[in-house]
């Protein structure tokens, strides 16, 4: 199963639900990895969506695992691509190119719901107005609030700011701006005192 | 003191806009300057009409950075309490009076991309502020004003001849009405919605949105709830230890406040939230008239909204 359910945390950390059919004019979606099992799910309820759709995929590690399924969705526009910045200016030309009733639904990773959602609000829609589901990884996109470096994927604590190679802890504070949770550096007080890194959620 | 700070002004000049609106300017008695405001705020107006106190709210329909005077129209409405009656009858140049500091409960969205407008009738007054602030930053907008006919459509030569392409105009007398779900379907996405204008309008705008996807985030409405007339009723204030009587054309809140009972209110129209009262004892049927509870809220009998809602029955208590 791809789902995981985030234990409660502070405000600032996003939730995520299941995608759910909303009525609108056209619909929009952006998934990486097994956030392709939320589309499926999706349009195992609801038949007529997906010839309405706009589908912009990125596979990550999964290869041809979900490509194959969502070729048989009859999707009216499907793109496959390898990764979010390359889809990024298909995105945004998409947005901006939209009319009001444009439903945009979200599935994967944290990272590719982050980046999408702040595409979207650039866009003008209202964050509360954008479904997303979290599917597959737990690993988060990072920024380092001392060097500003991202580091995609984390799913250590500590890690290692990929930037400025400061040990950082991960904390759940998020920005919606910048599309990121923040990392601190771990050894401030005591230089040198790094607690050997455990998976996040083990 | 409840409300927001008040502002002791002079009428500085009336102006009769057709049958039934007219304008309202103020200056400050103490030549201080206004504060200025943002599109879609209103003031709360008071009048002293014989024994009772009427406060009503009045769309500000000035320049928002115009600090030397502001203005509100008023529509005449033969049937309502008589605030309206009362400012069209009553009111002469050079007259004190006091209103409140601007509150809004309509405002813009300035992160919107657009900003689309259906005012009917009267419900143009907060758009003609949201208009001149839009304006002075290059705002994108557009309005669909409808009025009954020509002759009683406030302000729209004015606007049509100022902004040729933005606003388009709708008369029940030429048997014209909103395409609205043209309108709608189309819009570039980041557009929202505003509405003013009567209840029926409200919920028709609201439901067509809604129905083409439109997230409520971006729908905004105000719909101008005058406290209606009713029958007369009596209410116990547990708190203040006080059997006051509601009579036929004043609200409850203005009964409390005529009963020199400090209550709490901000926008008197049953949208704030603000006076929300809770109900001790009650014998009886509620005529709740807000938006502001909600329907369970309104089911359970624990709470009222004094601005607008009555009460009719044998006994009523309330914790103020
Ligand atoms: S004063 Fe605003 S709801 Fe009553």
């Amino acid at each position: 199963m791809s789902n995981f359910s985030f234990p409660e945390s502070i405000k600032s950390r996003p939730t995520y639900a299941r995608l759910e059919p909303r009525a609108g004019k056209s619909y929009l979606f952006v998934a990486d990895a097994e956030g392709a099992e939320a589309i499926i799910d999706l349009a195992s309820n609801d038949k007529s969506l997906m010839s309405k759709s706009h589908v912009i995929y990125i596979p990550k590690n999964t290869g041809k695992k979900y490509t194959l399924q969502l070729e048989k969705l009859n999707i009216n526009q499907l793109y496959i691509g390898p990764s979010y910045s390359a889809a990024q200016s298909r995105l945004r030309h998409t947005l901006v190119s939209s009319h009001m009733g444009l439903q945009l639904y979200l599935s994967g990773t944290e990272g590719l719901i982050g980046q999408a959602q702040r595409d979207a609000m650039v866009a003008g829609i209202p964050h509360t107005a954008i479904q997303s589901e979290h599917r597959g990884s737990i690993g988060r996109r990072m920024q380092c609030v001392h060097c500003k470096g991202i580091t995609e994927d984390v799913d250590i604590d500590p890690y290692v700011c990929s930037h400025c190679g400061l040990s950082l802890f991960v904390r759940d504070h998020y920005s919606r701006r910048l599309a990121a949770f923040q990392g601190v550096c771990i050894d401030a007080e005591e230089p040198g005192n790094i607690p050997t890194a455990v998976e996040l959620y083990k | 003191m409840s409300g927001s700070e008040k502002i002791n002004v002079k009428v500085s000049k009336i102006v009769l806009l057709n049958d039934l609106v007219t304008r309202f300017e103020f200056k400050r008695i103490d030549g201080e300057l206004f504060p200025t405001f943002s599109g879609g705020a209103h003031t709360i107006v008071e009048m002293k009409d014989g024994g009772i106190t009427r406060r009503n709210p009045y769309s500000l329909m000035s320049d928002p950075m115009d600090q030397h005077s502001y203005a509100i129209s008023v529509r005449r409405d033969d049937e309502g309490r008589g605030g309206s009656l009362f400012m069209h009858n009553n009111v002469k140049v050079s007259d004190d009076m006091v209103l409140s500091y601007p509150v809004n409960l309509f405002s813009l969205d300035l992160r919107a991309k657009k900003h689309l407008m259906i005012a009917g009738g009267i419900g143009i007054t907060p758009f003609m502020a949201q208009i001149k602030q839009l304006d002075r930053s290059h705002g994108n907008w557009e309005l669909h004003y409808s009025a009954r006919s020509p002759s009683l459509s406030a302000y729209a030569d004015d606007l049509v001849s100022m902004h040729p392409n933005d606003v388009h105009m709708y008369y029940d007398s030429e048997n014209k009405s909103i395409d609205l779900e043209n309108l709608l379907d189309g819009q570039p996405l980041g557009t929202h919605l505003y509405i003013c204008g009567p209840k029926g309008m409200i919920d028709w705008a609201v439901g067509q949105a809604v129905n083409l996807g439109w997230p409520n985030e971006v729908i905004h409405y105000e719909e101008f709830l005058a406290p209606k007339p009713g029958k007369p009723f009596q209410v116990m204030l547990s708190a203040s230890n006080k059997l006051v009587s509601v009579g036929e054309t004043e609200s409850l809140l203005e009964a409390i406040e005529r009963e020199g009972v400090d209550a709490p209110y901000l926008c008197r129209g049953g949208a704030c939230g603000q006076c929300e009262t809770v109900v001790i004892e009650a014998e009886g049927e509620f005529i709740h008239m807000d938006h502001w509870l909600e329907d369970k809220e309104k089911l359970s009998r624990k709470k009222i909204m004094p601005c607008v809602s009555r009460f009719d029955g044998k006994t009523l208590v309330l914790d103020r």
